[in-house]
């Protein structure tokens, strides 16, 4: 098995998950890549995996898309949090993106997430925006126009973007000119007067709290409800043709454009693939890879825009293979990344309530983008401030030999290299079983001077010394520039 | 040292959460103020007259001290039009002065980038607190955030002194810039020898600070004493920025706005004593803000979000007083039907701090022309 087969894998696993250890990724090229590839866009052929050990007995077997969040499982006990709302959907979702077993699907739900950032700080019922998640989830990989329709439909975003405050006689614009500019085919492929159509085509689409009662805590998540009395059944222009149009008929209309999918590949390349500038300014900077645009642009066209395919298309093209590192690490990345590293939480226990905290402390509250454009990505993560807790987090977090996955490294390295490692062993050994994290030579050699000040590592006996000596190689390797990017 | 020998400083303090202007300076005689506030209005003996119409907080008295020593002004009724309800928005447009488009551009970043043109000093912008307030982030201009100055900077979760040392030297020459390695490499640079070298600065501050003034014991109290002792180690910082309190009262907000009033008042009046004692308070102005102010009726036991609030302006060349207007209570003359309009554009007062105290062009930072107070002496 070749480092590069190791690198490669090791690469998508960032890419469609939050990384993988190196026994999983070992296994996962004896697989095969395009085998990989394939099981990770075909998420229905894996079981959930992730502990709702609970609700089997309490609620009997786990229907195919079970509500995660709603229900009393195991999850629920140990993530309720305190402090912030919601704190506690937030550290359950990390939990799912580190352990799930459907990786892409936990990816995908985070990009979508992105793309349509809208946050539970506007919503009276926060149930209602955990019902979002499980919407991504849900139809996340499937083709983009069920996308469209099902957020159409999802009380948080009506919520988030006023839509229960559009009515026939007081069209509120501001969903149908996000849905055609952020959501779609954005600025400068549509008129105002189709704007406003969009508006009138959505009046109407409101949604309702569902009348089974109150529950113990809180209210039940609300639930889209179409209010024909307040719908503008009148005609319409959008995009030249004239009709009755509503809402699906908008979409519908959305999807075929070019400049949709054009809009959509560049997402997918600028999450999955590498860093583009920021999206308000995609009208004036072209892609930096065009040919690439254009290949995912095909795969919308022959799959009826599904999105499973486009990343099939993605993860099994060369410009994403030879994409490594070109991206900054988002917090939520960067903190899956170290926990997978580290090999703790693997089961649900007290204290993951800290992990949501520290994506927030490095700008990205999940659940909680600050604006309808969501987060300022790239280069954008990075401030003095959250370079700070950047560091900090992984220094600390790979500073246990004990944990589980520091161990893993500590017990390879020592099977590798037999009584003794060189200083030389001992860094590319780490930045090797780290990653592969590949850096540049002056920050190889900065490495190898640290580890040369003490001389060889000798595994006599004396493991204290040894653990303390792998830990302080590990703590620097996660603190380099070359570990931000992901 | 005299005044004009030193550098403006600027100290802001924001109110997390949307304080709840009414509860604070007080319109205590006007009957709409108790007839909307059954649950909340504090009565005329228990509130701290400033004249016939206005009152301060009962727990506040140590800003009222500082209002009749006529070194506070109390800027009425200030914030946007349309305001959001939303806390993250409404925080975002006070921060990057963009209320309609989306900017990231903070207000502070920008007047930092102008203080310190060629990046020479990382700690002429400082944050205490975790993360960075948006008001501080602009594109290539270093600054600073603290957690903790006792325990300040990179890799602070290794305890042994000799190995963090060691380890922070290979951080540094691991963050040398490389020719070739590109732009975001070299931001990585620039950012994280900006974070090193003002650590290595800060250090000094906590050694070289005596006070008799003993501050309370709360995270407010923590981060203003540790403005006065990196401003009174002389590094260069001209803007300090820190945060206080849940102001987010939607329930209960008798005692949590009471706890909130106790700790900024005394925070800040320690904070100048402290600096006073020092001689160095002249050169100091602080500014008080929070991202809205609260729903004009209370909701039993407590407000929801609103729009106009207020903001405070206190240091010795400040001229003490009402400014703007207090906002309406009359029915037509609420926002949103139910909130407390604005009177006063929060760019007004930014633009008055950037012209009138810090000496810099205003126009590009706010987005355009705002009224100015006349607020200093």
């Amino acid at each position: 098995m070749s480092t590069a087969e190791i690198s490669l894998m090791a690469h998508l696993m960032r890419r469609a998950g939050m990384g993988a250890t190196r026994d999983e990724l070992e296994a996962l090229v004896a697989q095969g890549y395009e085998a990989v590839v394939d099981d990770l866009v075909h998420p229905e052929r894996f079981s959930r995996g992730d502990p709702d050990i609970i609700h089997p007995y309490l609620h009997g077997p786990l229907p195919e898309e079970p509500s995660t969040d709603d229900n009393e499982d195991i999850l629920l006990r140990y993530y309720r949090g305190i402090g912030a709302p919601g704190s506690n959907s937030q550290a359950k979702w990390i939990f799912h993106m580190v352990n799930s077993q459907r990786p892409l699907k936990e990816k995908i739900s985070l990009f979508w997430h992105q793309v349509f950032a809208c946050a539970p700080s506007k919503s009276a019922h926060p149930r209602t925006n955990r019902r979002q998640l499980e919407m991504f989830r849900r139809v996340g990989m499937a083709d983009f126009h069920t996308v469209l329709l099902e957020l159409s439909k999802d009380p948080s975003m009506l919520f988030w973007l006023d839509n229960n405050e559009n009515h026939k006689d007081e069209p509120n614009e501001n969903y149908g000119r996000e849905l055609l500019e952020l959501f779609s085919m954005g600025v400068g492929n549509y008129t105002e007067e189709d704007v406003k159509s969009t508006a009138y085509a959505f009046t109407g689409w409101s949604f309702v709290q569902p009348a089974h009662g109150a529950v113990p805590y809180g209210k039940w998540a609300t639930e889209f409800d179409f209010r024909e009395a307040d719908h503008d059944y009148g005609d319409k222009t959008f995009l030249g043709v004239t009709g009755p149009l509503d809402g699906t008929d908008v979409i519908e209309m959305v999807v075929d454009q070019p400049a949709t999918a054009r809009f959509i590949a560049r997402h997918l390349y600028n999450f999955f693939v590498a860093d583009e500038p920021p999206v308000a300014a995609w009208n004036e900077i072209p892609p930096q890879d065009p040919e690439a645009i254009d290949t995912l642009m095909a795969a919308y066209y022959e799959s009826g825009g599904n999105i499973a395919h486009m990343l099939q298309v993605l993860f099994n093209s060369d410009f994403f293979k030879n994409a490594r590192f070109a991206k900054v690490k988002s917090p939520t990345e960067l903190v899956g990344n170290v926990l997978k590293l580290v090999g703790t939480y693997r089961e649900p226990n007290p204290g993951m309530d800290r992990y949501a905290q520290a994506t927030a402390l490095m700008g990205q509250m999940l659940m909680s983008p600050l604006t309808v454009e969501g987060w300022q990505t790239g280069s954008g993560w990075i401030n003095g401030g959250t370079l700070n807790e950047r560091v900090n987090f992984a220094v600390e977090e790979v500073s246990d030999p004990d944990k589980p996955g520091i161990r893993a490294i500590i017990d390879r390295l020592q099977a590798r290299n037999g009584s003794a490692l060189t200083p030389e062993e001992l860094v590319d050994g780490c930045l090797d079983l780290v990653g592969p994290v590949e850096v540049e030579e002056d920050t190889r050699q900065e490495l190898i001077a640290e580890a040369a000040a003490d001389g060889n590592i000798v595994f006599n006996g004396n493991r204290a010394a040894t653990d303390e000596r792998i830990v302080n190689m590990l703590q620097l390797v996660v603190s380099t520039r070359e570990f931000q990017f992901g | 040292m005299t005044t004009a020998e030193r550098d403006p400083v600027l100290v802001i303090v924001q109110l997390v959460g949307g304080n709840d202007f009414m509860n604070t300076v007080i319109p205590y005689t006007n009957p709409l103020y108790h007839d909307v506030r059954p649950g909340l209005a504090f009565s005329e003996n228990e509130v701290l007259p400033i004249d016939d119409t206005l009152a301060f907080n009962p727990h506040a008295a140590p800003l009222k001290e500082m209002y009749d020593e006529g070194k506070m002004a109390v800027v009425q009724g200030v914030g946007y039009p349309n305001s959001s309800r939303s806390h993250f928005r409404s925080t975002y447009i006070w921060q990057t002065c963009e209320p309609d488009t989306i900017a990231t551009e903070g207000w502070l970043g920008q007047a930092i980038g102008e203080m310190d043109p060629d990046k020479e000093n990382s700690l002429t912008g400082v944050n205490f607190g975790r993360g960075l307030p948006q008001s501080f982030v602009s594109k290539g201009v270093p600054v600073t955030s603290v957690a903790d100055l006792d325990n300040y900077g990179i890799m602070t979760s290794i305890s042994d002194p000799d190995r963090r040392s060691l380890s922070l030297e290979r951080f540094k020459n691991m963050y040398a810039p490389v020719a070739g390695t590109g732009p975001v490499m070299d931001y990585l640079s620039e950012t994280g020898q900006g974070v090193l070298s003002g650590a290595d600065d800060l250090k000094r501050a906590p050694a070289m600070y005596k006070s008799d003034v003993e501050y309370a014991s709360n995270p407010l109290a923590k981060s203003l004493r540790d403005i006065a002792r990196v401003h009174l180690a002389d590094l260069g910082t001209r803007v300090f920025h820190t945060s206080h309190g849940d102001y987010d009262t939607h329930s209960r907000q008798e005692m949590t706005h009471e706890q909130d009033m106790v700790e900024l008042s005394r925070g800040i009046a320690d904070f100048f004593q402290d600096l006073e004692e020092h001689d160095a308070a002249d050169n100091v102005l602080m500014l008080v803000w929070t991202e809205f102010g609260r729903r004009l009726a209370d909701n039993g036991s407590g407000t929801d979000h609103g729009s106009g609030g207020g903001a405070f302006l206190i240091g010795n060349m400040v001229s003490g007083g009402m400014y703007a207007e207090y906002p309406s209570l009359e029915q037509p003359k609420l926002a949103n039907g139910e909130d407390l309009a604005h009177t006063y554009d929060f760019r007004g007062l930014y633009a008055t701090i950037l012209e009138q105290y810090l000496g810099m062009d205003s126009k590009p930072i706010v987005g355009g022309t705002f009224e100015q107070l006349s607020v200093f002496n």
